[in-house]
């Protein structure tokens, strides 16, 4: 038996080095990316100005991102008050506090799931469009031509986009609350009937404008954000193939939701201690 | 003057991976009023040569010059000026999708000058005409034929008046009749505006019928250059297997490999 082995060279690569390499080689790659997003998102407030002046492309955008969605949270604000309208009853009623279903059903969507709702649902709907729309004027070159043009795509395809996306958001995580607020009334007033000037009244007295409609506001506004600059990120850097879009679209719902959601904790972190 | 040159490459060197490079040292010269083609086999880097021209992509050595100005130094708005002075076809038109014929063609006049409506609407029309499309302003890109695209974004290329014209592969794809009215409308427009032009393109025949000059692109330099009647006399091997497009020659069928009975045999064992 040897007295001692030679200690092992530290250049010499085996299979643990060989994935810390790589792990790390991944860390660097997405770190990369980060940062480039983050000069992407810089790059798009510096091109605004032209969205600015000519109001019209970012109307359009609205009208494509915002009008446009306005079936899907219409509806699904509905469903989701209605839902919660039963499950409130259910629960409240037990402790003879059916006539709070008002304010269970109010604080629920105005603070959470109006905002968190409506922006996963603009992130698969509007979301995936964008990334999808950006993409493709990538891979069929029309980007470049734009560029060729003299016309900086930036200003002109992604900032208007992004403000599309922004200014619609907030607007349309309040008409989700207020269809949700609809569907609560419709099953604890009309179906099961509640009072309803219990409902309303209740509502109106533990709901307050700045901690609970303003800070609702707020949080849509932030995942507007974020999920708007996932989209047209996503879109200006996919591979300018099929499978290439495709991929970023699928990465922009999947992105945009884990986003939205460790957002929502953190907002909710900051906002509602203690109230 | 030299300041007058459209185009001028010298020494021009580029590779998308640092560690490759796919032009090595390309010279070049297109003068005023020329149409020029740049040929070669696929992926031999004549794209990019567009590229660098028109300042997407920066040369990694050597002086690309427009109008007498160096590419390569040009701040953003210098590119956009230099831009403005240069149209581009590109290889399948790249029409915006969402945008009818007549608002392709408005397009760059709309974002790059304040005229008026009115105006612009004639322009466009002027352009459409100038292309035999005027009856097809109202279309959208999907009901065009791939001629028929092709001959709108010529339209749209030319609507700001370019001084030096990009053709990037402008007549694949299409049927003969297209092929050869793509070919007419380069020369004439060329001529018309008095601006200078390069096509990038495979097609031997329509390219010595209607340009002036051609540069053949391999191995990422010049291989060979010449007037039309200079390449149909050449002897030299490069030029006369490309313009003759016979399989074997100086440009092998077979992308380099292994040997072949050696690789079959490792795969037996």
């Amino acid at each position: 038996m040897p007295v001692a082995s030679p200690p092992p060279k530290p250049d010499v690569p085996g299979p643990v080095r060989a994935r810390v390499e790589g792990l790390g080689e991944w860390a660097l790659l997405k770190l990369e990316r980060l940062g480039f997003a983050a000069r992407f998102f810089l790059a798009i407030l510096r091109f605004s100005g032209l969205g600015i002046r000519r109001f019209g492309l970012v109307m359009r955008e609205i009208h494509f991102a915002g009008v446009l969605s306005l079936v899907i949270i219409g509806v699904s604000g509905l469903f989701v008050g209605m839902v919660l309208g039963l499950q409130g009853y259910e629960t409240l009623v037990r402790y003879g506090s059916a006539e709070a279903l008002g304010t269970l059903v109010a604080l629920s969507l105005v603070r959470e799931l109006g905002p968190v709702v409506s922006a996963l649902l603009f992130a698969s709907r509007a979301g995936s469009a964008m990334t999808a729309e950006i993409g493709l004027m990538k891979a069929t070159e029309q980007l470049a031509a734009m560029e060729m043009m003299a016309v900086e795509p930036l200003a002109r395809v992604v900032a208007p986009r992004f403000w599309g996306g922004v200014i619609s958001m907030p607007l349309l995580a309040a008409i989700f609350s207020a269809c949700g607020i609809l569907g609560g009334y419709l099953i604890g007033v009309v179906t099961i009937g509640l009072d309803a000037g219990a409902y309303w009244s209740q509502m109106q007295a533990a709901v307050d404008f700045r901690d609970d409609v303003l800070n609702g506001v707020i949080k849509s506004f932030v995942f507007g954000v974020a999920v708007t600059w996932i989209a047209v990120f996503e879109g200006y850097d996919a591979a300018p193939t099929a499978e290439g879009v495709s991929r970023a679209t699928t990465r922009t719902v999947v992105t945009s939701a884990l986003v939205i959601l460790a957002l929502d904790v953190l907002l909710t972190a900051l906002m509602f201690r203690g109230t | 003057m030299a300041d007058l040159i459209p185009v001028r490459l010298d020494d021009v060197a580029f590779g998308y991976d640092p560690s490759k490079r796919i032009l090595e040292k390309v010279n070049l010269t297109v003068r005023p009023g020329q149409i020029v083609a740049l040929m070669g086999g696929s992926g031999c880097g004549k794209t990019t040569i567009l590229r660098l021209i028109g300042g997407t992509v920066p040369a990694s050595a050597g002086t690309v010059s427009v109008f007498g100005e160096d590419v390569g130094v040009m701040n953003a708005d210098a590119l956009r000026r230099m831009r403005s002075r240069v149209g581009m076809l590109f290889q399948f038109g790249a029409l915006f999708t969402d945008l009818s014929v007549f608002d392709n063609v408005a397009f760059p006049l709309r974002e790059c000058t304040n005229l008026g409506e009115r105006m612009i609407r004639d322009l466009v029309l002027m352009k459409l005409q100038a292309v035999g499309l005027r009856g097809a302003s109202t279309l959208m890109p999907h009901q065009l034929s791939g001629g028929m695209a092709r001959r709108v974004a010529l339209a749209r290329g030319i609507a700001l008046d370019p001084r030096l014209m990009l053709f990037d592969e402008p007549f694949t794809g299409l049927d003969p009749i297209s092929l050869a009215t793509i070919g007419r409308l380069v020369r004439e427009l060329n001529d018309a505006l008095g601006a200078s032009s390069i096509i990038v393109t495979h097609d031997v025949q329509e390219s010595l019928q209607i340009v002036d000059y051609l540069y053949f692109i391999a191995g990422g330099r010049v291989v060979a250059e010449g007037t039309p009647d200079g390449v149909r006399a050449s002897e030299q091997p490069f030029v006369r297997q490309f313009v003759r497009g016979e399989i074997e020659g100086v440009v092998p069928f077979h992308q380099q490999a292994a040997d072949y009975r050696s690789e079959l045999l490792a795969g037996a064992r």
